[in-house]
């Protein structure tokens, strides 16, 4: 049956494209959640619907006007953070509903909601053709190499500022790094579940993965498998059950939490660590 | 031989003064002892000689070079601060902590620093679920990854039970006699001050001693000096709260 469903071209373009935002998200909201900026990815998302309803207005590729705004608003929040007195949290829900209202104004000029802007809200990974898979691979490629050339500034750097500002490293450009690399994976992570799910993706394999209470390099490994299982089992069973895929891999990353969850409750994960 | 040279550094918050007219230099191998009241300005210090705070009067010189014009100075130096703040379910090992010190990865050399600072049987444990002392041995193990020149250490075992102190303090002498490294440590502790530096500094807004340790601690009348102006300090620190 997994063979068979393999066998339709929409569907190896869907898991390629899903492992690869899978293995991007859960990398860089890794980073995210450890520097508390766990609702960044979805005050961008929000922001980039305004990008979207632009884009479509225009004529212009949805998702070029996406990048736009999505870069623009992660470069604002982290301005406004660190130049007023407003903390990231209320400068997170100022920014999310200032790009709905634009997208919702955009969208009312341009005539109203179409199939496209729903499949913007709500992922359609099914759809993506061979050139958005290219693009994909090729921007999860150019980040991890990113990341992986700049590991030990990322990590000293969320660790602790102050000690990452005194070994030399430039605290202030790798903050702006990792939300620019934040922004560009929100966006091209929108096909794959929507920008009202997006959050999800960063977060929920992340938080469950920190609850195995290993180091880092172990704990970005349980996260990108949470995530690349629940994106390729969500894609197949959504296939299978004719039911959404982006509510279906949500759904089942948020279970693996539920389970992991309830695991730390009895104290076993405690015991196996000790 | 000096390695640090401050001249006239005066620092100021929002109009009060938090260090006023400080100048010493600090020679190569010297084991310096600040000590003063809480308030007294030494972190302030700490902050401007590793270049957190740039907002200040006066000079300062790390190997001959004006720290303002550039950051190269910091890969000579290994810096342990008081508490380092960091989330505590941070998911990090201790051997990812030390790693972080390093630039080019040495396993082996990592090996050597955790026997060294007496946690190698602690490197795949979580920073988070080690006790403050250890949690120090860790940071200054990560420190001396990066084969520094200078340790500064700023209060170094506030919080930390004695016997951990005691282990925290045998490292240091080692660090500073046997692998020759210039110490520069802030302490409330004077007796553990007179037991380990060679060199004092009392400051207190302004330098009030810096010299040979001995000179300061056998002098009665400098005791005394000292202890009143701490407690005038003190007092200070207590209304102004």
């Amino acid at each position: 049956m997994t063979l068979e469903i393999l066998s339709f071209g929409f569907m190896q373009r869907a898991v390629i494209s899903g492992i690869a935002i899978a293995l991007l998200c859960s990398v860089v909201g890794l980073f995210l959640v450890l520097r508390r900026y766990s609702l960044f990815g979805d005050a961008v998302a929000h922001s980039s619907f305004g990008g979207i309803a632009a884009g479509l207005l225009i004529g212009v590729y949805p998702l070029w006007t996406a990048y736009i705004v999505s870069l623009a608003s992660a470069i604002i929040i982290t301005k406004i953070r660190q130049k007023f007195d407003i903390s990231g949290e209320a400068a997170v829900a100022i920014l999310l509903s200032s790009g709905i209202a634009i997208g919702l104004i955009l969208i009312s000029l341009s005539g109203g909601f179409s199939m496209d802007i729903f499949s913007f809200l709500f992922g359609s990974i099914l759809l993506v053709s061979t050139e958005d898979t290219i693009l994909i691979l090729a921007l999860t490629g150019s980040i991890l190499i990113v990341i992986l050339l700049l590991y030990r500034e990322l990590i000293y750097s969320t660790f602790n500022e102050e000690q990452a500002k005194v070994s030399g490293i430039s605290v202030e450009k790798i903050n702006y790094l990792i939300v620019f690399i934040a922004g560009i994976t929100v966006v091209t992570s929108i096909q794959l579940v929507g920008i009202l799910l997006i959050s999800a993706l960063f977060v929920i394999p992340n938080v469950t993965a920190i609850m195995y209470r290993r180091g880092f390099k172990q704990t970005s490994l349980i996260s990108i498998s949470i995530a690349v299982f629940s994106v390729v089992a969500g894609i197949m069973l959504s296939y299978i059950f004719d039911i959404t895929p982006s509510g279906t891999i949500v759904l089942l990353s948020t279970t693996i939490f539920a389970i992991t969850l309830s695991i730390k409750s009895t104290g076993l994960i405690a015991k196996l660590t000790a | 031989m000096n390695v640090i040279e401050i001249k006239d550094l005066t620092v100021e918050y929002q109009g009060i003064r938090a260090i006023e007219n400080v100048s010493f230099s600090i020679n190569q191998n010297d084991f310096l002892g600040i000590i003063g009241p809480n308030g007294a300005g030494k972190t302030t210090l700490f902050s401007c000689m590793l270049g957190l705070l740039e907002n200040y009067k006066g000079e300062i010189r790390f190997f001959g070079n004006d720290i303002r014009k550039s950051r190269k100075y910091l890969k000579d130096i290994g810096y342990v601060p008081q508490k380092p703040v960091f989330e505590k379910n941070f998911p990090i090992t201790v051997r990812e902590v030390v790693k972080m010190g390093m630039r080019n990865y040495d396993e082996k050399k990592i090996d050597e620093i955790l026997q060294q600072v007496w946690i190698h049987e602690l490197d795949h444990r979580r920073i988070g679920e080690l006790s403050s002392g250890q949690q120090q041995r860790v940071f200054i193990a990560k420190a001396l990854v990066g084969n520094p020149k200078i340790l500064i250490l700023d209060e170094p075992v506030t919080g930390i039970d004695t016997q951990s102190t005691e282990i925290f303090y045998s490292i240091l002498r080692e660090l500073n006699k046997n692998q020759n490294i210039t110490i520069i440590w802030s302490s409330h502790d004077l007796d553990a001050v007179n037991r380990l530096a060679n060199k004092v500094a009392c400051l207190n807004k302004t330098l009030f001693f810096h010299g040979i340790s001995d000179e300061f601690f056998k002098n009665p009348e400098l005791l005394k000096q000292y202890s009143e102006s701490s407690m005038q300090q003190h007092m200070h620190h207590h209304i102004v709260k």
